[in-house]
Protein backbone atom coordinates (compact mmCIF):
# COMPACT_ATOMS: atom_id res chain seq x y z
CA UNK A 1 0.00 0.00 0.00
CA UNK A 2 1.42 3.40 -0.93
CA UNK A 3 1.99 5.57 2.09
CA UNK A 4 0.94 9.19 1.68
CA UNK A 5 1.24 12.12 4.07
CA UNK A 6 -1.10 15.01 4.77
CA UNK A 7 0.34 18.08 6.45
CA UNK A 8 -2.43 19.71 8.44
CA UNK A 9 -2.80 23.50 8.50
CA UNK A 10 -1.49 23.55 12.08
CA UNK A 11 1.65 21.74 10.94
CA UNK A 12 0.68 18.27 12.16
CA UNK A 13 1.57 15.38 9.88
CA UNK A 14 -0.75 12.48 9.26
CA UNK A 15 0.40 9.49 7.26
CA UNK A 16 -1.99 6.90 5.93
CA UNK A 17 -1.61 3.64 4.06
CA UNK A 18 -3.65 4.57 1.04
CA UNK A 19 -5.74 2.20 -1.01
CA UNK A 20 -4.61 2.18 -4.65
CA UNK A 21 -7.22 2.50 -7.39
CA UNK A 22 -9.28 5.15 -5.63
CA UNK A 23 -8.64 8.85 -5.31
CA UNK A 24 -6.52 10.60 -2.75
CA UNK A 25 -9.67 12.43 -1.62
CA UNK A 26 -11.55 9.19 -0.95
CA UNK A 27 -8.64 7.84 1.03
CA UNK A 28 -8.50 11.01 3.10
CA UNK A 29 -12.25 11.20 3.65
CA UNK A 30 -12.61 7.56 4.68
CA UNK A 31 -9.95 8.04 7.38
CA UNK A 32 -11.29 11.45 8.36
CA UNK A 33 -8.23 13.52 7.49
CA UNK A 34 -9.29 16.96 8.77
CA UNK A 35 -9.84 19.63 6.15
CA UNK A 36 -10.64 17.33 3.23
CA UNK A 37 -14.29 18.26 2.90
CA UNK A 38 -15.14 16.85 -0.54
CA UNK A 39 -18.68 18.11 -0.59
CA UNK A 40 -19.56 16.89 -4.08
CA UNK A 41 -18.09 13.45 -3.49
CA UNK A 42 -15.58 13.60 -6.30
CA UNK A 43 -17.70 14.97 -9.15
CA UNK A 44 -15.18 17.79 -9.69
CA UNK A 45 -17.94 20.26 -8.86
CA UNK A 46 -16.91 21.99 -5.65
CA UNK A 47 -13.15 22.47 -4.97
CA UNK A 48 -13.46 21.52 -1.29
CA UNK A 49 -10.85 18.73 -1.45
CA UNK A 50 -8.14 21.19 -2.43
CA UNK A 51 -4.55 20.36 -1.44
CA UNK A 52 -1.10 21.81 -2.06
CA UNK A 53 1.19 19.16 -3.50
CA UNK A 54 4.82 19.20 -2.38
CA UNK A 55 6.46 20.81 -5.43
CA UNK A 56 8.85 17.96 -6.21
CA UNK A 57 5.82 15.65 -6.52
CA UNK A 58 3.87 17.82 -8.95
CA UNK A 59 5.41 16.52 -12.14
CA UNK A 60 4.92 12.92 -11.02
CA UNK A 61 1.14 13.27 -10.94
CA UNK A 62 -1.10 12.89 -13.98
CA UNK A 63 -1.66 16.41 -15.34
CA UNK A 64 -4.75 18.45 -14.56
CA UNK A 65 -7.67 18.34 -16.92
CA UNK A 66 -9.50 21.49 -17.97
CA UNK A 67 -12.35 20.90 -15.49
CA UNK A 68 -10.00 20.68 -12.55
CA UNK A 69 -8.07 23.71 -13.71
CA UNK A 70 -11.27 25.77 -13.86
CA UNK A 71 -12.57 24.48 -10.56
CA UNK A 72 -9.31 25.28 -8.80
CA UNK A 73 -9.87 28.94 -9.56
CA UNK A 74 -12.71 28.83 -7.04
CA UNK A 75 -10.63 27.17 -4.36
CA UNK A 76 -9.54 29.05 -1.26
CA UNK A 77 -6.09 30.58 -1.97
CA UNK A 78 -5.04 28.52 -4.99
CA UNK A 79 -1.31 28.29 -5.69
CA UNK A 80 0.72 26.88 -8.58
CA UNK A 81 0.98 23.56 -6.71
CA UNK A 82 -2.77 23.34 -6.04
CA UNK A 83 -4.66 20.19 -6.97
CA UNK A 84 -8.07 18.72 -6.26
CA UNK A 85 -7.40 15.52 -4.37
CA UNK A 86 -10.47 13.89 -5.95
CA UNK A 87 -8.69 14.03 -9.30
CA UNK A 88 -5.53 12.28 -8.08
CA UNK A 89 -5.80 8.52 -8.36
CA UNK A 90 -3.63 6.71 -5.88
CA UNK A 91 -1.21 4.21 -7.42
CA UNK A 92 1.83 2.44 -6.04
CA UNK A 93 3.93 5.09 -7.78
CA UNK A 94 2.60 7.64 -5.30
CA UNK A 95 4.29 6.02 -2.32
CA UNK A 96 5.82 8.90 -0.35
CA UNK A 97 3.50 11.60 -1.72
CA UNK A 98 3.12 14.59 0.56
CA UNK A 99 0.37 17.19 0.37
CA UNK A 100 -0.60 20.11 2.57
CA UNK A 101 -4.20 20.74 3.55
CA UNK A 102 -5.21 24.42 3.23
CA UNK A 103 -6.46 26.29 6.29
CA UNK A 104 -9.87 26.62 4.62
CA UNK A 105 -11.93 24.92 1.94
CA UNK A 106 -14.45 26.53 -0.37
CA UNK A 107 -15.57 30.11 -0.28
CA UNK A 108 -15.66 30.17 3.53
CA UNK B 1 -23.85 22.70 30.20
CA UNK B 2 -24.21 20.65 27.07
CA UNK B 3 -23.06 17.11 27.71
CA UNK B 4 -25.13 15.01 25.29
CA UNK B 5 -25.98 15.76 21.69
CA UNK B 6 -28.25 13.43 19.74
CA UNK B 7 -28.41 13.46 15.98
CA UNK B 8 -31.36 11.75 14.33
CA UNK B 9 -30.66 10.88 10.71
CA UNK B 10 -27.37 9.49 9.39
CA UNK B 11 -27.32 11.07 5.95
CA UNK B 12 -25.24 13.89 4.53
CA UNK B 13 -26.37 16.38 7.19
CA UNK B 14 -25.94 14.03 10.13
CA UNK B 15 -22.47 13.05 8.98
CA UNK B 16 -21.44 16.66 8.58
CA UNK B 17 -22.81 17.65 11.98
CA UNK B 18 -20.48 15.15 13.67
CA UNK B 19 -17.49 16.57 11.86
CA UNK B 20 -18.26 20.10 12.90
CA UNK B 21 -19.04 19.22 16.52
CA UNK B 22 -15.73 17.44 17.01
CA UNK B 23 -13.76 19.97 14.99
CA UNK B 24 -15.14 22.72 17.21
CA UNK B 25 -13.87 20.91 20.25
CA UNK B 26 -17.06 19.43 21.65
CA UNK B 27 -15.87 16.55 23.82
CA UNK B 28 -19.19 15.38 25.23
CA UNK B 29 -21.37 12.48 24.23
CA UNK B 30 -22.51 12.36 20.59
CA UNK B 31 -25.04 9.74 19.48
CA UNK B 32 -25.96 9.27 15.83
CA UNK B 33 -29.21 7.45 15.12
CA UNK B 34 -29.91 6.12 11.63
CA UNK B 35 -32.75 3.96 10.37
CA UNK B 36 -30.90 2.32 7.54
CA UNK B 37 -28.35 0.19 9.34
CA UNK B 38 -25.56 1.61 7.18
CA UNK B 39 -22.66 3.86 8.08
CA UNK B 40 -23.44 7.37 6.77
CA UNK B 41 -23.03 7.18 3.01
CA UNK B 42 -23.22 9.23 -0.16
CA UNK B 43 -26.56 9.20 -1.93
CA UNK B 44 -25.77 10.87 -5.28
CA UNK B 45 -24.03 7.78 -6.77
CA UNK B 46 -27.15 5.64 -6.16
CA UNK B 47 -28.69 6.77 -9.45
CA UNK B 48 -25.37 6.85 -11.27
CA UNK B 49 -22.18 4.84 -10.78
CA UNK B 50 -23.47 2.72 -7.93
CA UNK B 51 -26.56 1.65 -9.84
CA UNK B 52 -24.56 0.33 -12.78
CA UNK B 53 -22.04 -1.38 -10.52
CA UNK B 54 -19.09 0.86 -11.34
CA UNK B 55 -18.78 1.92 -7.72
CA UNK B 56 -18.37 -0.80 -5.11
CA UNK B 57 -20.48 -0.75 -1.94
CA UNK B 58 -17.48 -0.15 0.28
CA UNK B 59 -16.88 3.16 -1.48
CA UNK B 60 -20.24 4.67 -0.58
CA UNK B 61 -19.70 5.45 3.13
CA UNK B 62 -18.17 8.83 3.87
CA UNK B 63 -15.95 7.41 6.56
CA UNK B 64 -14.65 4.04 7.69
CA UNK B 65 -16.09 2.70 10.92
CA UNK B 66 -12.79 3.38 12.70
CA UNK B 67 -13.39 7.09 12.29
CA UNK B 68 -16.48 6.94 14.50
CA UNK B 69 -14.63 4.99 17.18
CA UNK B 70 -11.70 7.37 17.05
CA UNK B 71 -14.01 10.36 17.52
CA UNK B 72 -16.15 8.61 20.12
CA UNK B 73 -19.36 8.79 18.12
CA UNK B 74 -21.95 6.34 19.41
CA UNK B 75 -23.76 4.80 16.49
CA UNK B 76 -27.32 3.52 16.67
CA UNK B 77 -27.74 2.24 13.15
CA UNK B 78 -30.77 0.30 12.01
CA UNK B 79 -32.76 1.93 14.81
CA UNK B 80 -35.88 3.95 14.44
CA UNK B 81 -37.00 6.77 16.70
CA UNK B 82 -40.53 6.02 17.85
CA UNK B 83 -41.05 9.05 20.06
CA UNK B 84 -39.53 12.42 20.72
CA UNK B 85 -40.51 14.02 24.01
CA UNK B 86 -39.31 17.60 23.68
CA UNK B 87 -40.46 18.54 27.19
CA UNK B 88 -38.44 15.78 28.84
CA UNK B 89 -35.67 16.07 26.21
CA UNK B 90 -35.89 12.38 25.59
CA UNK B 91 -35.95 10.14 22.54
CA UNK B 92 -37.29 6.59 22.49
CA UNK B 93 -35.97 4.02 20.02
CA UNK B 94 -37.80 1.03 18.58
CA UNK B 95 -35.69 -1.42 20.60
CA UNK B 96 -36.80 0.13 23.88
CA UNK B 97 -33.75 2.28 24.52
CA UNK B 98 -34.37 5.84 25.66
CA UNK B 99 -31.79 8.56 25.25
CA UNK B 100 -31.76 11.92 27.01
CA UNK B 101 -30.27 14.94 25.31
CA UNK B 102 -29.22 18.48 26.01
CA UNK B 103 -29.34 19.37 22.33
CA UNK B 104 -30.98 17.49 19.49
CA UNK B 105 -30.43 17.75 15.78
CA UNK B 106 -32.97 16.47 13.27
CA UNK B 107 -31.48 15.45 9.93
CA UNK B 108 -34.45 13.42 8.73
CA UNK B 109 -34.06 13.99 5.01
CA UNK B 110 -36.78 13.52 2.42
CA UNK B 111 -38.67 10.47 1.23
CA UNK B 112 -39.85 9.55 -2.25
CA UNK B 113 -43.27 10.85 -3.17
CA UNK B 114 -45.36 7.76 -3.82
CA UNK B 115 -47.46 7.01 -6.84
CA UNK B 116 -51.09 6.58 -5.83
CA UNK B 117 -52.73 5.39 -9.05
CA UNK B 118 -54.18 1.88 -9.37
CA UNK B 119 -51.45 -0.74 -9.70
CA UNK B 120 -48.87 1.45 -7.96
CA UNK B 121 -47.96 -1.27 -5.50
CA UNK B 122 -47.40 -4.04 -8.07
CA UNK B 123 -44.12 -5.95 -7.96
CA UNK B 124 -41.54 -4.48 -10.32
CA UNK B 125 -42.31 -0.89 -9.34
CA UNK B 126 -39.24 0.76 -7.81
CA UNK B 127 -38.25 3.90 -5.97
CA UNK B 128 -34.69 5.03 -5.44
CA UNK B 129 -33.80 6.68 -2.17
CA UNK B 130 -31.47 4.44 -0.21
CA UNK B 131 -28.88 1.67 -0.64
CA UNK B 132 -31.46 -1.05 -0.04
CA UNK B 133 -33.50 0.15 -3.03
CA UNK B 134 -30.61 -0.60 -5.37
CA UNK B 135 -30.19 -4.42 -5.48
CA UNK B 136 -33.83 -5.21 -6.37
CA UNK B 137 -33.80 -2.55 -9.08
CA UNK B 138 -30.37 -3.57 -10.36
CA UNK B 139 -31.57 -7.16 -10.72
CA UNK B 140 -34.13 -5.97 -13.23
CA UNK B 141 -31.84 -3.78 -15.31
CA UNK B 142 -30.70 -6.53 -17.66
CA UNK B 143 -29.83 -5.81 -21.27
CA UNK B 144 -33.03 -5.61 -23.28
CA UNK B 145 -35.29 -5.13 -20.26
CA UNK B 146 -38.06 -2.59 -20.86
CA UNK B 147 -37.71 0.10 -18.23
CA UNK B 148 -40.32 2.79 -17.85
CA UNK B 149 -39.30 5.80 -15.78
CA UNK B 150 -42.18 7.84 -14.41
CA UNK B 151 -41.02 11.42 -13.86
CA UNK B 152 -38.47 13.36 -15.88
CA UNK B 153 -36.67 15.09 -13.01
CA UNK B 154 -33.07 14.65 -11.85
CA UNK B 155 -33.47 11.16 -10.41
CA UNK B 156 -35.68 9.88 -13.21
CA UNK B 157 -33.32 11.11 -15.89
CA UNK B 158 -30.21 9.88 -14.12
CA UNK B 159 -31.77 6.44 -13.72
CA UNK B 160 -32.85 6.54 -17.38
CA UNK B 161 -29.31 7.36 -18.53
CA UNK B 162 -27.77 4.69 -16.30
CA UNK B 163 -30.29 2.00 -17.34
CA UNK B 164 -29.67 2.82 -20.97
CA UNK B 165 -25.92 2.47 -20.44
CA UNK B 166 -26.70 -0.96 -18.98
CA UNK B 167 -28.47 -1.90 -22.21
CA UNK B 168 -32.13 -1.47 -21.23
CA UNK B 169 -34.89 -0.17 -23.50
CA UNK B 170 -35.92 2.98 -21.68
CA UNK B 171 -39.01 5.18 -21.85
CA UNK B 172 -39.42 8.32 -19.72
CA UNK B 173 -42.94 9.55 -19.03
CA UNK B 174 -43.16 13.15 -17.86
CA UNK B 175 -46.42 14.77 -16.83
CA UNK B 176 -45.35 18.35 -17.67
CA UNK B 177 -44.67 19.61 -21.16
CA UNK B 178 -40.91 19.37 -20.67
CA UNK B 179 -38.20 17.63 -18.63
CA UNK B 180 -36.99 18.98 -15.25
CA UNK B 181 -39.58 21.73 -15.65
CA UNK B 182 -39.40 22.86 -12.04
CA UNK B 183 -35.66 23.33 -12.01
CA UNK B 184 -34.34 24.38 -15.42
CA UNK B 185 -35.09 26.68 -18.36
CA UNK B 186 -36.90 25.34 -21.46
CA UNK B 187 -33.65 25.49 -23.47
CA UNK B 188 -31.96 23.20 -20.96
CA UNK B 189 -34.98 20.84 -20.93
CA UNK B 190 -34.82 20.68 -24.69
CA UNK B 191 -31.09 20.04 -24.69
CA UNK B 192 -31.41 17.12 -22.28
CA UNK B 193 -34.42 15.73 -24.16
CA UNK B 194 -32.36 15.55 -27.33
CA UNK B 195 -29.34 14.10 -25.49
CA UNK B 196 -31.50 11.32 -24.09
CA UNK B 197 -33.17 10.74 -27.45
CA UNK B 198 -29.76 10.57 -29.15
CA UNK B 199 -28.85 7.75 -26.75
CA UNK B 200 -31.99 5.87 -27.72
CA UNK B 201 -34.25 6.82 -24.83
CA UNK B 202 -37.90 7.40 -25.66
CA UNK B 203 -38.84 10.69 -23.98
CA UNK B 204 -42.57 11.39 -23.79
CA UNK B 205 -43.80 14.62 -22.20
CA UNK B 206 -47.39 15.66 -21.43
CA UNK B 207 -47.95 12.09 -20.30
CA UNK B 208 -50.05 11.61 -17.20
CA UNK B 209 -49.96 8.10 -15.83
CA UNK B 210 -53.41 6.82 -14.86
CA UNK B 211 -52.66 3.25 -13.85
CA UNK B 212 -50.15 0.43 -13.87
CA UNK B 213 -51.22 -2.91 -15.28
CA UNK B 214 -50.08 -6.43 -14.69
CA UNK B 215 -51.16 -9.71 -13.14
CA UNK B 216 -48.52 -10.66 -10.59
CA UNK B 217 -46.17 -7.90 -11.47
CA UNK B 218 -46.14 -4.73 -13.52
CA UNK B 219 -46.43 -5.28 -17.28
CA UNK B 220 -47.52 -1.90 -18.59
CA UNK B 221 -48.08 1.76 -17.80
CA UNK B 222 -51.32 3.30 -19.00
CA UNK B 223 -51.39 7.02 -19.74
CA UNK B 224 -54.27 9.51 -19.84
CA UNK B 225 -54.15 9.65 -23.64
CA UNK B 226 -55.04 5.95 -23.73
CA UNK B 227 -51.59 4.73 -24.71
CA UNK B 228 -49.92 1.85 -22.89
CA UNK B 229 -46.17 1.43 -22.56
CA UNK B 230 -45.01 -2.13 -21.99
CA UNK B 231 -42.76 -2.46 -18.95
CA UNK B 232 -40.63 -5.07 -17.23
CA UNK B 233 -39.64 -2.55 -14.58
CA UNK B 234 -41.03 0.81 -13.55
CA UNK B 235 -38.96 3.38 -11.72
CA UNK B 236 -40.85 6.19 -10.05
CA UNK B 237 -39.14 9.56 -9.60
CA UNK B 238 -41.95 12.02 -8.98
CA UNK B 239 -40.40 14.17 -6.32
CA UNK B 240 -39.70 14.00 -2.63
CA UNK B 241 -41.42 15.04 0.54
CA UNK B 242 -39.69 16.24 3.68
CA UNK B 243 -39.67 13.71 6.51
CA UNK B 244 -41.26 15.51 9.45
CA UNK B 245 -43.27 12.92 11.40
CA UNK B 246 -41.12 12.89 14.55
CA UNK B 247 -41.06 16.68 14.65
CA UNK B 248 -44.77 17.00 14.04
CA UNK B 249 -45.64 14.48 16.75
CA UNK B 250 -43.41 16.36 19.19
CA UNK B 251 -45.31 19.56 18.50
CA UNK B 252 -42.59 21.42 16.58
CA UNK B 253 -43.65 23.91 13.93
CA UNK B 254 -43.92 22.11 10.57
CA UNK B 255 -45.07 23.55 7.26
CA UNK B 256 -43.66 21.97 4.11
CA UNK B 257 -40.69 20.90 6.18
CA UNK B 258 -39.57 21.45 9.74
CA UNK B 259 -39.60 25.20 10.28
CA UNK B 260 -36.23 26.55 11.33
CA UNK B 261 -34.82 30.05 11.64
CA UNK B 262 -31.64 31.36 10.02
CA UNK B 263 -29.68 29.66 12.82
CA UNK B 264 -31.25 26.29 11.92
CA UNK B 265 -33.13 26.30 15.23
CA UNK B 266 -36.62 24.80 15.34
CA UNK B 267 -39.52 26.18 17.38
CA UNK B 268 -37.92 24.38 20.36
CA UNK B 269 -34.70 26.17 21.39
CA UNK B 270 -32.93 22.88 22.20
CA UNK B 271 -33.72 21.29 18.85
CA UNK B 272 -32.02 22.13 15.57
CA UNK B 273 -32.65 20.74 12.11
CA UNK B 274 -30.71 20.59 8.85
CA UNK B 275 -31.00 19.38 5.28
CA UNK B 276 -33.88 18.27 3.06
CA UNK B 277 -36.30 18.05 6.01
CA UNK B 278 -36.15 21.76 6.79
CA UNK B 279 -38.04 24.78 5.63
CA UNK B 280 -35.69 27.68 6.22
CA UNK B 281 -35.19 31.35 5.47
CA UNK B 282 -32.78 32.34 2.74
CA UNK B 283 -31.57 35.80 3.74
CA UNK B 284 -30.06 36.34 0.29
CA UNK B 285 -33.34 35.63 -1.53
CA UNK B 286 -35.47 37.12 1.26
CA UNK B 287 -37.92 34.24 1.43
CA UNK B 288 -38.33 30.79 2.91
CA UNK B 289 -37.21 27.74 0.95
CA UNK B 290 -37.09 23.97 1.20
CA UNK B 291 -34.19 22.57 -0.77
CA UNK B 292 -33.26 19.04 -1.74
CA UNK B 293 -29.54 19.16 -2.15
CA UNK B 294 -26.29 17.77 -0.85
CA UNK B 295 -24.82 21.24 -0.58
CA UNK B 296 -27.66 22.60 1.51
CA UNK B 297 -27.61 19.58 3.83
CA UNK B 298 -23.91 20.05 4.29
CA UNK B 299 -23.98 23.80 4.90
CA UNK B 300 -27.01 23.78 7.17
CA UNK B 301 -25.59 20.96 9.25
CA UNK B 302 -22.41 22.93 9.73
CA UNK B 303 -24.35 26.02 10.78
CA UNK B 304 -26.69 24.04 13.02
CA UNK B 305 -23.78 22.33 14.78
CA UNK B 306 -22.06 25.66 15.42
CA UNK B 307 -25.22 27.23 16.81
CA UNK B 308 -25.93 24.17 18.87
CA UNK B 309 -22.62 24.85 20.62
CA UNK B 310 -23.62 28.45 21.20
CA UNK B 311 -21.75 30.11 18.33
CA UNK B 312 -24.10 32.52 16.63
CA UNK B 313 -23.88 31.74 12.93
CA UNK B 314 -26.38 32.49 10.18
CA UNK B 315 -27.08 30.09 7.32
CA UNK B 316 -26.98 32.27 4.23
CA UNK B 317 -25.44 30.37 1.33
CA UNK B 318 -26.18 30.51 -2.35
CA UNK B 319 -27.42 26.97 -3.04
CA UNK B 320 -26.05 24.87 -5.85
CA UNK B 321 -27.06 21.62 -7.49
CA UNK B 322 -25.58 19.24 -10.00
CA UNK B 323 -26.68 16.38 -12.21
CA UNK B 324 -24.68 14.01 -14.42
CA UNK B 325 -26.49 12.51 -17.39
CA UNK B 326 -24.42 10.61 -19.94
CA UNK B 327 -21.34 12.77 -20.43
CA UNK B 328 -23.16 16.00 -19.57
CA UNK B 329 -22.64 17.94 -16.40
CA UNK B 330 -25.46 20.25 -15.41
CA UNK B 331 -24.54 22.73 -12.70
CA UNK B 332 -27.04 25.16 -11.22
CA UNK B 333 -26.25 27.95 -8.81
CA UNK B 334 -28.81 30.17 -7.14
CA UNK B 335 -32.60 30.22 -7.16
CA UNK B 336 -34.30 31.55 -10.27
CA UNK B 337 -37.79 32.31 -8.91
CA UNK B 338 -38.86 35.94 -9.32
CA UNK B 339 -36.60 36.57 -12.32
CA UNK B 340 -37.80 38.92 -15.04
CA UNK B 341 -35.20 38.12 -17.71
CA UNK B 342 -33.63 34.91 -19.00
CA UNK B 343 -30.53 35.14 -21.15
CA UNK B 344 -28.96 32.31 -23.11
CA UNK B 345 -25.18 32.45 -23.36
CA UNK B 346 -23.69 30.32 -26.12
CA UNK B 347 -25.20 27.82 -28.51
CA UNK B 348 -26.74 24.58 -27.19
CA UNK B 349 -25.57 22.91 -30.42
CA UNK B 350 -22.00 23.42 -29.19
CA UNK B 351 -22.95 21.29 -26.13
CA UNK B 352 -21.69 23.99 -23.80
CA UNK B 353 -23.87 26.93 -22.78
CA UNK B 354 -25.47 28.66 -19.84
CA UNK B 355 -28.70 30.40 -18.92
CA UNK B 356 -28.69 33.52 -16.77
CA UNK B 357 -31.68 34.53 -14.68
CA UNK B 358 -31.91 38.18 -13.74
CA UNK B 359 -34.15 40.50 -11.87
CA UNK B 360 -33.36 43.92 -13.22
CA UNK B 361 -29.58 43.88 -13.36
CA UNK B 362 -29.13 41.42 -10.52
CA UNK B 363 -28.10 37.86 -11.39
CA UNK B 364 -30.31 35.50 -9.38
CA UNK B 365 -29.26 32.15 -10.77
CA UNK B 366 -27.36 30.45 -13.56
CA UNK B 367 -27.69 27.04 -15.18
CA UNK B 368 -24.54 25.77 -16.84
CA UNK B 369 -24.49 22.84 -19.23
CA UNK B 370 -20.91 21.67 -19.61
CA UNK B 371 -19.83 25.22 -18.88
CA UNK B 372 -17.86 25.24 -15.66
CA UNK B 373 -16.44 28.72 -16.18
CA UNK B 374 -19.79 30.52 -16.18
CA UNK B 375 -20.94 28.45 -13.23
CA UNK B 376 -17.88 29.33 -11.19
CA UNK B 377 -18.05 33.03 -12.03
CA UNK B 378 -21.78 33.16 -11.32
CA UNK B 379 -21.35 31.92 -7.74
CA UNK B 380 -19.52 35.10 -6.85
CA UNK B 381 -21.60 37.48 -8.99
CA UNK B 382 -24.80 36.19 -7.37
CA UNK B 383 -23.46 36.38 -3.83
CA UNK B 384 -22.15 39.91 -4.37
CA UNK B 385 -25.29 41.08 -6.20
CA UNK B 386 -23.01 42.58 -8.85
CA UNK B 387 -25.06 44.67 -11.32
CA UNK B 388 -24.81 43.00 -14.74
CA UNK B 389 -24.75 44.49 -18.23
CA UNK B 390 -27.48 42.62 -20.12
CA UNK B 391 -26.15 43.38 -23.60
CA UNK B 392 -22.70 42.12 -22.70
CA UNK B 393 -24.27 39.03 -21.12
CA UNK B 394 -25.85 38.07 -24.44
CA UNK B 395 -22.44 38.09 -26.10
CA UNK B 396 -20.74 34.78 -25.37
CA UNK B 397 -17.42 36.23 -26.55
CA UNK B 398 -17.44 38.45 -23.47
CA UNK B 399 -16.48 36.42 -20.40
CA UNK B 400 -19.16 36.42 -17.73
CA UNK B 401 -16.95 38.19 -15.22
CA UNK B 402 -16.58 41.11 -17.65
CA UNK B 403 -20.31 41.38 -18.37
CA UNK B 404 -20.76 43.85 -15.52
Amino acid sequence: MPRVAFIEPGGGRREIDAQAGISLMENARQRGVPGIVAQCGGACACATCHVYVRPDWLARLAPKEEMEEAMLETAWEPRPNSRLSCQIEVTSALDGLEVTVPAQQGQG
Amino acid sequence: MISTILIIGAGQAGAQAIDTLRKEGFTGRVVLIGEEGELPYQRPPLSKKYLCGELATDRLPFRHRAFYDEHRIELRLGRKVVRLDAGAREVALDDGETLRYDRLMLCLGAGSRRLTCPGATLAGVHYLRGISDVPPLQAGLKAGARVVVIGGGYIGLEVAATSRKMGCEVTVLEMADRLMNRVVAPTVSQYFASEHAAHGIDIRCDMRVVRLEGRDRVEGVVCADGSTVAADRVVVGVGAVAVTDIAQDAGLAVDNGIQVDEHCRTSDASIFAAGDCTNHPSPHYRRRVRLESVDNAFEQAKTAALNLLGRETVHDKIPWFWSDQFDNKLLIVGLSQDHDTQILRGDPASRSFSICYLKGRELLALEAVNHLKDYITARKLIADRTPMDLDKLRNIDIPLKEAI
